[in-house]
C-alpha cells in the first residue's frame, strides 16, 4: 500500500510535526517505501500467535504507597524554555 | 419495557434522554500510580512532580499497588468483574498538560469488568444501572488560561495521580437519575474509602455522555460534557444540552458528535475547540511495564475486608430498626451519619432517633455549614434527648429548645440534656395536680368560651393552648388535653 | 612509561594496582589523545575537568587500599545516557542544552565502582541509525581507513565504537535497539556486548523503543567487556523491565574451555548475495571452534527474514509514543508558534532530524486506527514466533555463531539517501533485540580493503557467561590484534 500526500498530511498532524507542502512528496515517496518493505508480513499466516509485546516473563512488580519523590520544583523547572515563577509556560491554550 | 416517565417535550412531539456517565475517582492513595510524588490537594504549582511526572528523558513508570487493591476493592464494591490479568495502555495525544504525550490508561483488558449499581428514585423506586467497566489511569496536569493574555500556563501536581474511570451503561434516562447515579457512587466510594469523594477539590468528577431521541428510535448521536464536578451542575447540564439537542434536530439540524464544556454561569454547554484527527488515539501496550496479573487469594484478601455498604445497612436500617426506606436512605447517605445514628439510637427508640437526626442534627449541620464529624451535638446526646422525651422528663416542644441550647453552647460546654433540663426549668409538668389547677384557672376564667366549646368540640384545642402558655409550655400536652376534654364534659 | 592510551581495561587496573602509573595519569593521557582527535567528532562534548576530579577521587581510593572494581578507568559515555550536571541530547537538536539533574542508573553504576568519565560520545539521533550520519554534531569518522575516503563508523553508537578504536577512551557505554553496539564494533574491530533485555536497567537512558533498548559495553577485549558488563548491570526497581536476579562476575566466566559446547549455525543466516569474504570469515569462525572442542550444529531459525520488517515496525511505533514528550514544553529547544498546536509541530519540525521524523511518522501510521491490526498487532506476532524459532533452536544448541553486518564499514553519505538500503545493516542483529536475547560481536579479521569484520555470538537469555566464555575463545582464536593506523591526530 502507498503512502500518499494527504495520509502524510494526517501523520503528520497526529505526530505534531510541521510538514512544509514542499516536503510532502519526499516524504510520500520514503515512507511508501518502507510501508511496502514491511508489508512482506502480511505472507506469514498468524492465526492465533500471541502477540508479543515484551521479553520479560516476570510478573509486574509494584512499589508501596509511601511518599518518595517529588518536592523539587526548582530541578523540574530548570530546563524549561520558558517558565513564569513556578509554571511552565506555553503559548495560550484555546478550549 | 418500562414506560419512561421522563420523556421531554418538543415541538413535534416527545423525546427521550439517554445518558451514560464515566466517572473519573481519584484513589485516596498517599502517592501517585506510576511515581512516587505526593498526591495532596493544594500544594505549591510543580511542587509534588517527579522526574517521571515530568516526563523527563529515560524516566519510567512503576506501578503503586495499593492504588491496584484500591480498584479492586472498588470494583467489588460494584458487584462487578474482577479481571486477574489486565494490561496498561498508552493513550497517544499531544496537551500541555500531558507531559509524556501520552497518558498511560487500560483499554482493551481493564482491571474490572461488569458491575451494576442502585439509585433510589424520588416515588421511592429503585432502579439498576449497569456500570461497563472500571479501569485504572494516570490523571493530567492542570492548565490555567485565565492569567496571561497570551500565555497558559502548567502546573503538573495532579500530573500522575491515580484515577479509577468507572463507565456506566446508558441507562439513565433523567437528570434526576444521572444525579442520583452520581450520588450513589460517590457514597459507595467513601463507604469503602477508596476516594474521598470531594466534587469541588476535584476528586470526583463526571463526563456526561448525552443524546436523544424519540421512544422507540435507535441511539441519537451523543454529546460529550467533559468535567463537570457537581451534582447540581449535572443536573444543569444534561437539562441544557438535552434542549439543546432537541431544538437542534426539530430546526432541522444534525447532532455533531462533539465532547463540549458546561459553564456554571451562563448554565449552558459549548463546544470544545476540536482539531480532525483528535480521537486517533493509537493505543497500544506500554512497553515499560508488564501485564498487571494477580491471584485470587489476593482478590479475596481483600472481598474479606469490605465494609457494610449502603445498600445492605439501608435494608439493616430498615428491618431491624424499622424505619422507613426514605428515612433508612438519607441515613446512610454518609457512613458517618450513618455511624452516628446508630450511636444514638442505642437503646433508644429508633424511629424517634431518626425524625430527630435527620429533622434537628442534619437541618442545623447544614444551616451552620458543618459536618457530622463537627456536630455541636453528639450522638449520646441526641439518644438521652430522645429517651428524656420518651419517659415524659420533657415535652416534645420543650426538647426542642434544648436541641438549639445544645446546638448553639457546642461541645465545648458539653452538657448533656438532663442538666440543661434542670437549669433552665424546662421539666415537664407531669403532676396531675397541678395541671388540674391550671386547667381549672383557665376554665373558671373564661366561661363564656367554656359555652362556646360545648357547642364547638374543637375549641378545646384553645383552652390547651391557654394551659401550656400559663405552665409556660412545660405541661404534658397528653395529659392537658386529657383534662381539658374532661373538665369541659366533652369526652 | 608506556603510552597509556595504548592499554586495554584489565591492563590499566593491572598497572594502577602496581602503581606503574596513577589514575590521574592514565587519564590525562586520554584527555590529551581526546583533544587531539576532533577530526572524528567521536567525543560531542569533553569534560577533561570532571574527569581529572573523578582520577584524583580514584587515586586516593587506591591509596586508601579501597579500590574498586573500575577504579580510575577513563571511559566515554553515549550521549543517550543522562548524565547529572552535564549537557546530554542524544544527539538530536531538540534537546537543546538539556541538562539532566539526575544520572542514569547504568552510568552511576560505573562511578560508584570508579570508573571515570571522558565526556559524551556521538550517536545517530535519538539512536535511529546505522551509520552515525544523523547526529546533530555532525557524523563520526571511522578511524578505519581504506584509501582516502572517510567511513561510518557503524551507528547508532559511532562515536563510542570510533572512540574506543581510536583509543580515545579505554571503554564506552553504548545502547543497542537493533544492533547499535553490534554493527559499529564490527566496523570499528572492537568489541561489542549486547546483553539480554531486562539485565542493565533503562532509568535515565533516552527512550528509543523501549522493549529493545538495551544498554552494554563497547571495549577491545572480551575481558573488558565481561568486566565493563558487571558493573552496568544490576536490578533497578525505578525500572519495571529490569529482572530481579544477581549480577555474576563476568570476568570469572573467561575460563576459555568450550568442550562440548554446541553451537549452532542457522542457515537463514546466509542471505542472498551474501559477500564471499563474509562467508568465509563465518566458516573460518566455525573451524575455530570446532578446533577449541565446540559441537557444530545446523539449525533453522525459519522466521528471520521477517524480523527487519517486524522490527522496522516495532521500534518506530514505541519511539513515535516516547518522542512525543519532545514538545518543547518543559525541556529542549524550543520554537514559537501561532498557538499550542503550531508551537509543537514547529518545534519538533526543526529539532527532529530526517531520519527521526521518518521513523516517527511510520510508527504513527503502523499505530493508526485501522492500520494498528495489520501493522504493529502483526508485527509483534511474528516476534513471538521469532523469539520461538530461537528457543525451539537451543534446544539442540548453546550458542548460535553468525557474521555480525553484511559488510564493512562503507562510505560516508553512500546510503543517505535510501532509507532501506541503510536499514538492511542490521539484518544479521535485529533478531536478537526482537528476541530479548544477548549478543556479542567479535572482530575476527580484515576484509580485502583492511578493514575490520566481526562475528557475532548469541546467547540464551540470562547466558552471558556462556557467551562471553565462548567469545573470549573466539578472540583467542582470530588474533586480531590490528589498530587503524593514526591519520586523525592534530
Amino acid at each position: 500500500m502507498s503512502v500518499d500526500e494527504n495520509m502524510v498530511r494526517r501523520i503528520a498532524n497526529l505526530a505534531r510535526i510541521g510538514v512544509t507542502n514542499g516536503e510532502l512528496p519526499a516524504l510520500a515517496k520514503e515512507l511508501s517505501a518502507i510501508i511496502g518493505f514491511v508489508e512482506q508480513l502480511s505472507e506469514l499466516d498468524t492465526d492465533g500467535v500471541k502477540p508479543l509485546t515484551s521479553a520479560v516473563e516476570d510478573r509486574i512488580r509494584g512499589r508501596e504507597d509511601v511518599v518518595t519523590d517529588g518536592g523539587y520544583a526548582e530541578d523540574v523547572l530548570a530546563n524549561a524554555p520558558e517558565k513564569d515563577d513556578e509554571y511552565f509556560a506555553v503559548p495560550k491554550v484555546v478550549e | 419495557m418500562a414506560e419512561n416517565k421522563n420523556l421531554i417535550s418538543g415541538a413535534t412531539g416527545d423525546w427521550e434522554i439517554v445518558l451514560g456517565l464515566e466517572v473519573h475517582a481519584q484513589v485516596a492513595s498517599k502517592a501517585k500510580l506510576f511515581s512516587g510524588a505526593a498526591t495532596e490537594f493544594g500544594a505549591e504549582p510543580n511542587s509534588q512532580v517527579s522526574l517521571v511526572d515530568a516526563a523527563m528523558p529515560g524516566m519510567l513508570p512503576v506501578i503503586n499497588w495499593f492504588c491496584v487493591e484500591q480498584a479492586v476493592r472498588t470494583g467489588l464494591g460494584l458487584k462487578a468483574q474482577i479481571n486477574n490479568h489486565s494490561v496498561f495502555d498508552r493513550k497517544n495525544y499531544f496537551y500541555p498538560d500531558l507531559p509524556q504525550g501520552y497518558q498511560i490508561s487500560q483499554f482493551q483488558q481493564p482491571i474490572v469488568g461488569e458491575g451494576a449499581i442502585e439509585i433510589d428514585l424520588a416515588d421511592g423506586a429503585v432502579k439498576e444501572i449497569g456500570i461497563e467497566r472500571l479501569h485504572l489511569e494516570q490523571d493530567a496536569g492542570k492548565s490555567l488560561h485565565d492569567q496571561h493574555p497570551n500565555m497558559s500556563f502548567v502546573d503538573l501536581n495532579r500530573s500522575g495521580v491515580a484515577l479509577m474511570e468507572i463507565v456506566s451503561n446508558p441507562d439513565m434516562r433523567s437528570a434526576a437519575e444521572a444525579q442520583a447515579y452520581v450520588k450513589k457512587l460517590r457514597a459507595i466510594l467513601r463507604y469503602l474509602g477508596t476516594c474521598d469523594g470531594n466534587m469541588e477539590q476535584g476528586s470526583l468528577r463526571a463526563d456526561v455522555n448525552v443524546s436523544v431521541r424519540k421512544p422507540g428510535d435507535e441511539l441519537g448521536t451523543r454529546c460529550e460534557i467533559k468535567n463537570v464536578n457537581s451534582i447540581r451542575f449535572i443536573g444543569q447540564a444534561i437539562e441544557y444540552e438535552a434542549r439543546r439537542q432537541v431544538d437542534l434536530i426539530e430546526d432541522g439540524g444534525t447532532v455533531e458528535q462533539q465532547t463540549r464544556l458546561f459553564d456554571p454561569k451562563t448554565g449552558e454547554t459549548r463546544a470544545m475547540r476540536s482539531k480532525e484527527e483528535a480521537h486517533d488515539y493509537r493505543y497500544f501496550p506500554d512497553p515499560d511495564l508488564l501485564p498487571l496479573e494477580f491471584s485470587q487469594e489476593f482478590v479475596d484478601e481483600i472481598a474479606k475486608d469490605l465494609p457494610e455498604l449502603p445498600d445492605e445497612k439501608k435494608a439493616r436500617f430498615i428491618n431491624d430498626y424499622g424505619l422507613t426506606p426514605y428515612d433508612a436512605g438519607v441515613l446512610v447517605g454518609e457512613a458517618e451519619n450513618a455511624a452516628f445514628f446508630e450511636a444514638a439510637a442505642e437503646g433508644q427508640d429508633a424511629k424517634a432517633v431518626a425524625n430527630m437526626v435527620i429533622g434537628s442534627v442534619f437541618a442545623g449541620l447544614n444551616k451552620a455549614d458543618l459536618d457530622i464529624a463537627d456536630s455541636p451535638v453528639s450522638a449520646a446526646q441526641v439518644g438521652q434527648l430522645v429517651g428524656l422525651i420518651a419517659d415524659d422528663t420533657v415535652s416534645g416542644r420543650s426538647a426542642k429548645e434544648v436541641f438549639e441550647l445544645m446546638f448553639e453552647d457546642g461541645p465545648d460546654q458539653g452538657k448533656n440534656p438532663a442538666v440543661i433540663i434542670e437549669e433552665k426549668g424546662l421539666k415537664q409538668v407531669t403532676d396531675t395536680a397541678a395541671i388540674e389547677a391550671a386547667v381549672d384557672e383557665v376554665i373558671d376564667a373564661n366561661p363564656d368560651k367554656v359555652a362556646q366549646a360545648k357547642e364547638r368540640p374543637k375549641m378545646a384545642g384553645w383552652f390547651v393552648g391557654q394551659v401550656m402558655q400559663a405552665t409556660g409550655g412545660k405541661a404534658n400536652p397528653q395529659a392537658v388535653n386529657k383534662l381539658v376534654m374532661l373538665k369541659l364534659g366533652l369526652e | 612509561m608506556t603510552d597509556l592510551t595504548q592499554l586495554n581495561l584489565a591492563d590499566a587496573r593491572d598497572g594502577l594496582a602496581k602503581k606503574k602509573f596513577s589514575a590521574v595519569e592514565l587519564t590525562q593521557a586520554h584527555i590529551d589523545r581526546v583533544s587531539a582527535s576532533s577530526a572524528l567528532n567521536a567525543y560531542v562534548l569533553e569534560t577533561p575537568e570532571k574527569a581529572l576530579a573523578m582520577a584524583a577521587e580514584s587515586d586516593a581510593k587506591i591509596a586508601a587500599g579501597e579500590t574498586r572494581p573500575l577504579e580510575g578507568l577513563p571511559i566515554g559515555v553515549k550521549d543517550l545516557f543522562c548524565t547529572k550536571g552535564v549537557r546530554t541530547t542524544a544527539c538530536s537538536n531538540i534537546l537543546g542544552d538539556f541538562t539532566p539533574p539526575y544520572e542514569s542508573t547504568v552510568t552511576q553504576n560505573l562511578w560508584n565502582d570508579g570508573a571515570v568519565m571522558l565526556g559524551k560520545l556521538n550517536n545517530d539521533e535519538f539512536a535511529m541509525g546505522s551509520s552515525n550520519e544523523t547526529s546533530r554534531f555532525g557524523p563520526v569518522v571511522n578511524p578505519w581507513k581504506a584509501g582516502d575516503t572517510a567511513l561510518v563508523p557503524g551507528g547508532s553508537s559511532g562515536g563510542s565504537s570510533a572512540a574506543v578504536a581510536a583509543r580515545l577512551g579505554i571503554a564506552a557505554t553504548a545502547t543497542d535497539t537493533g544492533g547499535s553496539i553490534r554493527q559499529p564494533a564490527a566496523f570499528t574491530g572492537t568489541v561489542g556486548l549486547k546483553p539480554t533485555y531486562g539485565r542493565c536497567s533503562r532509568w535515565g537512558i533516552v527512550a528509543f523503543a523501549s522493549s529493545l533498548d538495551q544498554a552494554g559495553p563497547i571495549t577491545h577485549t572480551v575481558r573488558d567487556a565481561a568486566m565493563m558488563l558487571s558493573s552496568m548491570a544490576s536490578f533497578d526497581k525505578r525500572d519495571t523491565t529490569s529482572v530481579e536476579r544477581d549480577v555474576p562476575n563476568y570476568e570469572a566466566a573467561l575460563t576459555g574451555d568450550i568442550k562440548g559446547l554446541r553451537v549452532g549455525i542457522p542457515q537463514e543466516y546466509r542471505v542472498d548475495n551474501m559477500p564471499a569474504e563474509i562467508e568465509k570469515l563465518w566458516q573460518q569462525g566455525i573451524e575455530w571452534l570446532k578446533a577449541a572442542g565446540a559441537e557444530i550444529v545446523d539449525v533453522s531459525l525459519p522466521h528471520t527474514r521477517y524480523a527487519l520488517p517486524a522490527y522496522y515496525i516495532i521500534a518506530p511505533a514505541e519511539a513515535s509514543s516516547n518522542l512525543a514528550r519532545y514538545d518543547g514544553v518543559r525541556y529542549g529547544a524550543r520554537q514559537q508558534g501561532t498557538d499550542i498546536d503550531d508551537m509543537y509541530a514547529q518545534t519538533r519540525a526543526a529539532g527532529f532530524g530526517d531520519e527521526v521524523k521518518r521513523r516517527v511518522m511510520i510508527g504513527t501510521y503502523a499505530l493508526s486506527a485501522g492500520y494498528y491490526d495489520a501493522y504493529y498487532v502483526k508485527a509483534l506476532q511474528v516476534r513471538r514466533l521469532i523469539a520461538e524459532d530461537f528457543t525451539k533452536a537451543y534446544e539442540k544448541c548453546d550458542v548460535l555463531l553468525t557474521p555480525t553486518t553484511p559488510s564493512a564499514a562503507f562510505e560516508i553519505g553512500k546510503n543517505v539517501e535510501d532509507p532501506l538500503e541503510m536499514y538492511l545493516n542490521d539484518v544479521f542483529t535485529v533478531t536478537v533485540n526482537l528476541a530479548g536475547l544477548p549478543g556479542i560481536s567479535v572482530p575476527a579479521g580484515l576484509d580485502g580493503d583492511g578493514l575490520p569484520l566481526g562475528l557475532q555470538l548469541i546467547g540464551q537469555a540470562f547466558g552471558e557467561e556462556t557467551l562471553l566464555r565462548t567469545a573470549g575463545v573466539l578472540e583467542q582464536a582470530a588474533g586480531f590484534d590490528v589498530q587503524p593506523q593514526d591519520w586523525w591526530s592534530a
